[in-house]
């Protein structure tokens, strides 16, 4: 009794030390061979780096495709909730973009680039009778010099995230009372929501954009379906000197490394002190008297079309997949193939159904782990009345803020002289620390909201704290559970590098496949696996929202909380 | 000695003392704690069921029966407490919640007996494999009131639970949880600021401070 009362108790130190270990040790074995590489014969991995003519080519197109896509994802999240909260409008929005958010990175990156490209489903659809084209034309749509296709995928990804922060965070706000407020003043709708709403709203959505930030500059399995590739992103270059079977190149890679992180925290801090500029620029505003009522209408009709055109824009991309896996004969610029078929699905089902099996055994361990470790985390704050500190959202936000780039090589070297390297249990403890931290973030507000007068009834009828959190808490908060692990599930399946890196390019999940696959030219098959890829989270979500239908159809406030 | 005896039970937060209590509720009476809200009504409660935060520094002794609950866990004070709400568990039928208070040592056998025998002491025949949810308040408070005698308290504390009810039914979930635990001989403690409440509980009435009302 007493000795899984200490285990317990220890669970929140364990946790974070499960999630900061592998960064730090990460970062350490990326950065080790910078030094370890000189020798008086080689030049320095640094003077390597420096003599590659890329570089600066690939350092403005991480610093641009970064902070455009970043800026322009903030944007459009707040502009819809500022223009559009509480509108039917919102309520279709938010509910349609919720599920794309299971959409992964590569499966998104490759839909959108069918939908783009010369000879894609958009140029198909208006030629020749709009452009005049029987040929694909020669036109750099895609991987585009620019990043612009990049940027436009970046964006189209994490608008849906940063919406779904805003709407976590808008309850504790008082939103709705300090808007009526500046309309009660005669404040415009936007500038009301500004000038009273944001500054409190940003405080909670700092760590989430600054997430979205590091990743968009460093984002691998993207950059290299839609960014451009002579060169490429500073993060796929390094991708792939670290993927050369020789390891001649891990030396510039890791100087490569050091360059990129040194890019994120300049980046950061520049973020971060603009952001300061604004929340002074903003009081001042606040203080001016300005009613700015005029914009409202077209901002209005503005978010409706971004936020139309982003859940448009997923929605094609997944139909393009879909339809391109079971296209037969599809000549440009038919808009629809001539003949359909389950070919490319058969021949390709005995290694779709190995990969995904695989896959979802990775996902199932480390989502297994990861909630275990949550939940006696969130059993032993409630336990012990521990209150976690502001650091601690730090620590839990630490590996979505180091770049996966920058510390991954290094624990793949740390995997590679255990002897532990290409197995998928050594890729399922890899994903853990992506997903615990998802997995707790969206447990912990359900968790922490909890009655817990229930407890105390429990308890007073004699229950101990054991079948108080079996019997009471977990059944009552069984949709969250279910929630969580589906969005576990979502997070290892979309895994990209961890994969690839941990995996030593022998562990084969269904991101794995589809990148890999998207260099060929196949894209029936890439459209199959790409479809998979975005089924199974899918499904997840889904089961999450029914089985609780099914397990308390007869108890009313279980479904529908409190309505009694 | 029988009852429930709070010697000395002084709460304090930050060095200020918000309730202090030295008295003896004797088996089937009822002590009536009135206070605004804020006063420390409900953390007299919380300190004698064993629920207050680590903030709150609580001294004194809590005697139930000749045994000394003070440093036991909740769990094992046997006091039982009924809330301004029902608190019914929402996952389980009306049958799991009473099965939930109900000892282990009742043999399995005998579990779906004793609690249709104890709905219908109170009118509530047949309600088992109800969905709580679909009760009405006045059912819902019966069943939470079965559920906490079914786990044989020796105390009843008494949170404001017949506020939230309509007027009319009031006096009669009142009358009933006043003749259950008289019957039952159990010391019960009344927090309530509704002067009616005080009155039909027919006993002594104090102040979070202990002073005579």
């Amino acid at each position: 009794m007493n000795s899984t009362g200490g285990l317990l108790r220890q669970a929140p130190r364990l946790t974070l030390l499960l999630l900061i270990g592998p960064v730090m040790a990460g970062l350490a074995g990326t950065i080790m061979p910078v030094f370890a590489a000189a020798s008086p014969h080689d030049p320095s991995p640094f003077q390597a780096l420096w003599a590659w003519q890329g570089l600066p080519c690939a350092i403005r197109l991480s610093l641009i495709t970064g902070l455009v896509s970043t800026l322009l994802s903030l944007a459009i999240a707040v502009l819809v909730v500022a223009t559009l909260l509480g509108s039917r409008a919102f309520f279709a929005l938010s509910h349609l973009l919720s599920p794309l958010l299971a959409v992964p990175h590569a499966a998104a990156a490759l839909g959108l680039a069918f939908l783009i490209a010369p000879s894609g489903w958009i140029m198909r659809v208006i030629s020749p009778w709009a452009t005049g084209w029987t040929i694909p034309p020669d036109l750099l749509i895609l991987n585009d010099p620019a990043g612009l296709a990049l940027i436009m995928g970046l964006v189209v990804k994490e608008v849906p995230f940063l919406l779904l922060m805003t709407l976590a965070a808008l309850p504790q706000t008082d939103a709705h009372r300090r808007l009526t407020v500046a309309a009660s003043l005669g404040y415009g709708q936007v500038w009301g929501f500004m000038l009273a709403v944001l500054p409190v709203l940003y405080r909670q959505l700092r760590l989430p954009v600054y997430a979205v930030l590091a990743y968009a500059m460093t984002a691998v399995e993207m950059a290299m379906i839609l960014g451009p590739s002579l060169p490429p992103t500073l993060s796929v270059q390094i991708t792939h000197w670290m993927m050369e079977p020789s390891f001649a190149h891990r030396g510039i890679a890791a100087a490569a490394t050091v360059v990129q992180m040194g890019l994120v925290l300049v980046t950061l801090a520049a973020f971060i002190i603009t952001e300061g500029l604004a929340k002074i620029a903003l009081i001042a505003a606040a203080g001016a008297g300005h009613r700015m009522r005029g914009p409202d209408a077209g901002l209005r009709k503005l978010a409706l079309g971004l936020g139309g055109a982003i859940t448009l824009l997923l929605c094609a991309a997944l139909a393009t997949l879909a339809l391109w896996s079971v296209a037969g004969l599809w000549p440009f610029p038919n808009t629809m193939p001539d003949t359909l078929t389950l070919r490319t699905w058969v021949q390709a089902g005995p290694d779709l159904a190995s990969t995904a099996a695989q896959t979802l055994g990775i996902a199932a361990l480390s989502t297994a782990i990861a909630l275990t470790l949550v939940l006696a985390c969130l059993e032993a704050e409630h336990r012990f009345a521990l209150i976690p500190g502001q650091w601690s959202l730090w620590l839990l936000y630490l590996p979505l803020l180091v770049p996966q780039i920058a510390f991954l090589p290094g624990l793949q070297a740390f995997a590679l002289r255990a002897g532990v390297s290409g197995t998928t249990i050594s890729v399922s403890a890899c994903h853990i620390v992506f997903v615990l931290p998802y997995v707790f973030l969206s447990l912990s507000a359900p968790f922490r909201a909890w009655d817990q007068r229930h407890a105390t009834a429990a308890a007073a009828l004699g229950a101990a704290p054991g079948r108080v959190f079996w019997q009471v808490r977990l059944p009552m908060l069984l949709p969250a559970v279910l929630t969580a692990t589906a969005l576990g599930f979502a997070v290892s399946i979309g895994q990209y590098l961890p994969s690839l890196l941990i995996g030593g390019g022998r562990i084969e999940t269904l991101t794995t496949e589809a990148v890999a696959l998207s260099s060929g030219g196949n894209r029936r098959i890439i459209g199959a696996y790409g479809l998979l890829q975005t089924l199974l989270p899918g499904i997840g979500f889904a089961l999450a929202l029914a089985l609780p239908r099914l397990v308390y159809r007869h108890r009313r406030a279980m479904l529908t909380p409190g309505i009694r | 000695m029988s009852g429930l005896i709070l010697s000395q039970l002084r709460v304090m937060l930050h060095h200020t003392v918000i309730a202090q209590l030295n008295l003896t509720v004797a088996a089937g009476q009822v002590l009536t704690i009135m206070g605004p809200s804020g006063s420390g009504k409900s953390t007299i409660l919380a300190a004698i069921m064993g629920t207050l935060p680590a903030a709150f520094n609580v001294t004194g002794g809590i005697m139930l029966n000749d045994r000394d609950v003070a440093g036991l866990p909740t769990a094992q004070r046997r006091i039982g407490i009924l809330f301004q709400d029902d608190v019914l568990f929402p996952h389980l039928s009306v049958a799991g919640n009473l099965g939930f208070g109900l000892p282990a040592s009742v043999a399995r056998a005998q579990r779906r007996a004793v609690i249709d025998a104890a709905l219908t002491t109170v009118g509530l025949a047949g309600f088992g494999s109800r969905d709580p949810a679909t009760l009405s308040g006045g059912q819902r408070a019966r069943v939470a009131l079965l559920r906490t005698l079914l786990a044989n308290p020796e105390a009843l504390l008494l949170d404001e639970p017949f506020s939230r009810l309509d007027l009319a039914l009031r006096d009669q979930i009142r009358t009933l949880v006043f003749d259950q635990a008289r019957t039952r001989g159990l010391p019960v403690i009344l927090v309530t600021h509704d002067p009616a409440d005080a009155a039909s509980a027919n006993g002594q009435v104090i102040s979070p401070m202990g002073q005579p009302l």
